[in-house]
C-alpha cells in the first residue's frame, strides 16, 4: 500500500468517526471515571467506584432521556497515567465528563485537558485547595483540607487546648493541614510547642512520638496519609501518650471510617473535624449506609460520599440542561447546585466551583461494639478558606 | 538521661527487627552468592499468614509466630526447588531480573487476595503498652522483639560455627566441587539454607506488622533497608549484618529523635560513610568471590 493510499484511508476513517460521533452522543452520556483501583490509594478508588455504582442502581441509568455509561480506568494514583487515560477517554471514547481523581497530582494532571476539551472534570476525592483554580471546568464534590484543618484549629483554641505539638507527613496535603491548623489555632491564642514533619514513607513512628511525649503538650495534631493512621494510633498508645493525658486531634482523614475499626481501642477519644461520619444521624445517611453495607459488605467512608455526591452532581446538571452535554452549559448548571447529601446539606459555590459543606467535630466512641466517629458539634456551610483568603 | 535510654531501647528493638528480616538475605547473598531481591516477599507472606491465623482463625499470637516461620520456609523450599535452582549458575543480572519480577508478582497477588489496605495483627493484651523501668519507658512488644531476636542470633551463630551442618554449609560455599567430592549433598544444603532464610524473613514479617505496618507493598518498601543492612554489614558472616542492623536501628531512631528534620537521611549517611571507609562492609572479606 502506498503512503498516499494509507493517508487517504486514515483521513477517511477520521471523517467516518467524526460523522458517527454526534449520532452516538445523542443516545448516551459517557463518564470517564479515573480512579486508583490498584496501589496504595486503592481503597479510595474502590469506595468511589462502589458509591457511583450504588447511586446508579438506586436512581436508574437514564437521565433526561440519556443513558449514562461509566467507563472506569485505573491510574494507580500516578499522574502520568491519569493524563494519558484522560486523553484517551476524551479523544477515543468521547466522554462528556471526566471524574474521580484519588490524589491531588492526578486531578492537576487532567486539568489542562478539561480546559482544552471544554468538558467538566468532577473531582471526587483529591483535597488540596488549588485544584479548582487550575481549570474553569473543575467542580469538586469531596472536600479541602483547609476546611477541616481550620475548623479543628478554631475548636481546639476555644476548648481548653493551649499547647499543641504537631506531627504531619511531609507532603503537600500534610503541609496544607499543618499551615491551616497553625494559622487558626495561633490566631485563637494557642501555642505550637513542637513541630515535626515525618517522611511520607515512614516505617516507625517511635522516635517522633517520644519527642511528642517529651514536649508535654495538651494535644497532638496529626495528619498522616490514610493507612498510616492505624500504626500511629497503636504506637501512640504503646508509648503511653494516652495515659499522659495528651489528646489526639486532627482533620478527619486519619480516622477514616474505612480503617477505624482496625485501629483498636487506642483510637477512643480522638477528636477530629471532618465532613462525614458513617454515624451521621440523618435519615438520608442511615439509608445510604444501610444500602452501601448491603451491597458491598462494609461501611462507607468519606471517599464514598465524595463519589456518591459526584455522580449525583452529574445527574442534577444533566436534568437542568435537559440532557444537553455542552461543557459550558453543564458547568453553569452545576454552579449553585445544592441538596441534602448523606453527609448533610451541601452546595457548590458558584464562584469557586468548590464544595460548601458542614464540618463536624467528632469523637471516637464505641457504638454497638464498633468504633465510630460520633459528631458533637457542627460548623455550618464551611467554604474553602484556602480561597476565601485571597 | 532516661530519654536517652528509651531511644537506645527503641533503636535496639528496631535494629533487631531489621536483623531478623535481613539476615536471610545475608545468607543467600553472602553464603550462596545469589541475589534474592524477592526476600521481602517471604517476609510479607509470613506476616499475612500470621495475620490471617490470628485475626480470622482465632489462633493465639504466640502459636501463629512459629507457623509464620514454617510456612514462609515451606514457600521458600517450593520456589527454590522449582524456580530458584535454575538460576544459581546464571549471571547476577538474570537473578536480579527474575527476583524483582517475583516481587512484583507477589505484590499484585497479595493486593488481589487480601486488599491493599494496611492490616494489623491482634495482639494479646500482655504485649500492649509500656512499663517503667527506673524511669526508662520500655515497650512490652519491643522488649519481646529484643528477646526473640537475641535468642535467634545466638542460635544462628552457634549453628553456623559449632554444628556439623554449619561446617557443611561453609564448606559447600567455599568450594562446592570439593564439598560434593567429600560426599556433601550441596544442593540439599543450599535448599535447606534458603528455606531457613525465608523462614526467618517470615517470622520477621509477622513481628514487624505492628511496628512497620503490613501492606502489599512491604517487599518494595523495605527492600532498600534489607540491602543496606547486608551491604553495611558485609555478607560473609552473621555478626556483620547483626552489628550493622543495630547500628542502623539506633542511628535511625536517634537521628529522628534528635534531628527530626534530618531524620530520614541519617541511615543513608551512616551507610555512605561506612562504605567509603570499608567498601566491602564492616566485616566483608577483602576479596569478593
Amino acid at each position: 500500500m502506498s503512503i498516499r493510499s494509507q493517508l487517504l484511508l486514515a483521513a477517511g476513517s477520521v471523517a467516518a468517526m467524526l460523522a458517527l460521533a454526534p449520532a452516538q452522543a445523542q443516545e448516551t452520556v459517557k463518564i470517564g471515571l479515573i480512579l486508583p483501583m490498584t496501589g496504595g490509594q486503592a481503597s479510595t478508588g474502590k469506595q468511589i467506584d462502589n458509591a457511583v455504582k450504588l447511586y446508579m442502581q438506586q436512581n436508574g441509568d437514564t437521565v433526561a432521556g440519556k443513558k449514562i455509561e461509566v467507563i472506569l480506568k485505573d491510574d494507580a494514583a500516578v499522574p502520568d497515567n491519569t493524563k494519558r487515560l484522560a486523553q484517551e477517554l476524551i479523544v477515543n471514547d468521547k466522554v462528556n465528563f471526566i471524574a474521580g481523581f484519588g490524589v491531588t497530582p492526578a486531578a492537576l494532571a487532567a486539568a489542562p485537558l478539561a480546559t482544552q476539551a471544554k468538558i467538566p472534570e468532577i473531582v471526587m476525592a483529591a483535597g488540596t485547595s488549588i485544584i479548582t483554580e487550575r481549570s474553569p471546568y473543575i467542580v469538586r464534590t469531596s472536600f479541602t483540607l483547609a476546611q477541616s484543618s481550620t475548623i479543628i484549629g478554631d475548636w481546639a483554641a476555644k476548648n481548653g487546648i493551649k499547647k499543641v505539638a504537631t506531627l504531619t507527613s511531609d507532603y503537600a496535603p500534610g503541609n496544607d493541614a499543618l499551615n491551616f491548623f497553625k494559622q487558626n489555632f495561633t490566631a485563637g491564642g494557642g501555642e505550637i510547642v513542637e513541630e515535626v514533619k515525618v517522611p511520607l514513607q515512614n516505617p516507625d513512628f517511635a522516635p517522633f512520638l517520644q519527642r511528642m511525649k517529651d514536649a508535654k503538650p495538651d494535644a497532638v495534631f496529626v495528619f498522616v496519609p490514610a493507612g498510616q493512621g492505624g500504626n500511629f494510633m497503636k504506637q501512640y498508645a504503646e508509648r503511653g501518650l494516652d495515659k499522659s493525658g495528651i489528646k489526639v486531634i486532627g482533620p478527619g482523614d486519619v480516622m477514616d471510617d474505612d480503617l477505624l475499626n482496625g485501629m483498636g481501642d487506642a483510637a477512643l477519644g480522638t477528636v477530629t473535624a471532618h465532613l462525614y461520619s458513617a454515624a451521621h444521624p440523618s435519615a438520608a445517611n442511615k439509608e445510604f449506609v444501610a444500602a452501601y453495607k448491603k451491597a458491598f459488605g462494609q461501611r462507607p467512608g468519606f471517599m464514598a460520599v465524595g463519589g456518591y455526591d459526584g455522580i449525583r452532581l452529574i445527574y442534577e446538571a444533566l436534568k437542568k440542561t435537559g440532557g444537553k452535554t455542552d461543557g459550558d452549559a453543564l458547568i453553569e448548571a452545576m454552579k449553585g447546585a445544592k441538596w441534602e447529601s448523606p453527609r448533610g446539606p451541601i452546595s457548590i459555590d458558584p464562584e469557586t466551583r468548590d464544595i460548601v459543606q458542614n464540618i463536624y467535630i467528632r469523637k471516637v466512641e464505641k457504638v454497638d461494639g464498633e468504633l465510630y466517629n460520633v459528631e458533637f458539634a457542627t460548623f455550618e456551610a464551611v467554604k474553602d478558606s484556602g480561597k476565601t483568603k485571597k | 538521661m532516661t530519654t536517652l535510654f528509651t531511644i537506645l531501647f527503641d533503636g535496639v528493638a528496631y535494629g533487631m527487627l531489621l536483623f531478623v528480616l535481613a539476615c536471610g538475605l545475608a545468607v543467600t547473598l553472602g553464603l550462596m552468592n545469589f541475589v534474592n531481591l524477592a526476600h521481602g516477599a517471604f517476609a510479607m507472606a509470613g506476616g499475612y499468614i500470621c495475620a490471617v491465623l490470628v485475626n480470622n482463625q482465632g489462633w493465639p499470637f504466640f502459636s501463629a509466630l512459629p507457623l509464620a516461620f514454617v510456612s514462609a520456609a515451606a514457600i521458600g523450599v517450593a520456589l527454590e526447588r522449582t524456580l530458584y535452582r535454575h538460576l544459581y549458575t546464571r549471571s547476577h543480572l538474570d537473578q536480579v531480573l527474575f527476583t524483582i519480577g517475583l516481587t512484583f508478582m507477589s505484590v499484585a497477588a497479595v493486593d488481589y487476595i487480601m486488599g491493599s489496605s494496611r492490616i494489623f495483627i491482634k495482639l494479646p493484651a500482655a504485649l500492649e503498652g509500656q512499663f517503667d523501668f527506673f524511669g526508662v519507658g520500655i515497650g512490652r512488644y519491643r522488649l519481646m522483639i529484643i528477646v526473640i531476636c537475641g535468642l535467634l542470633t545466638v542460635a544462628l551463630q552457634l549453628i553456623l560455627a559449632k554444628t556439623r551442618f554449619g561446617s557443611r554449609l561453609r564448606a559447600a560455599v567455599d568450594d562446592p566441587r570439593a564439598a560434593s567430592g567429600l560426599g556433601i549433598n550441596v544442593p540439599q544444603v543450599f535448599a535447606f539454607t534458603f528455606a531457613f532464610g525465608c523462614g526467618l524473613a517470615g517470622l520477621g514479617g509477622a513481628l514487624s506488622a505492628e511496628i512497620l505496618g503490613l501492606d502489599p507493598y512491604f517487599p518494595l518498601k523495605f527492600m532498600i533497608y534489607f540491602l543496606i543492612v547486608v551491604t553495611v554489614g558485609g555478607s560473609s558472616s552473621i555478626t556483620g549484618p547483626f552489628l550493622a542492623s543495630l547500628l542502623l536501628g539506633i542511628g535511625d531512631v536517634a537521628g529522628k529523635y534528635y534531628v527530626p528534620k534530618m531524620g530520614p537521611f541519617v541511615i543513608y549517611t551512616i551507610m555512605i560513610v561506612i562504605l567509603i571507609w570499608r567498601p566491602n562492609g564492616l566485616f566483608g572479606r577483602a576479596a569478593a568471590r
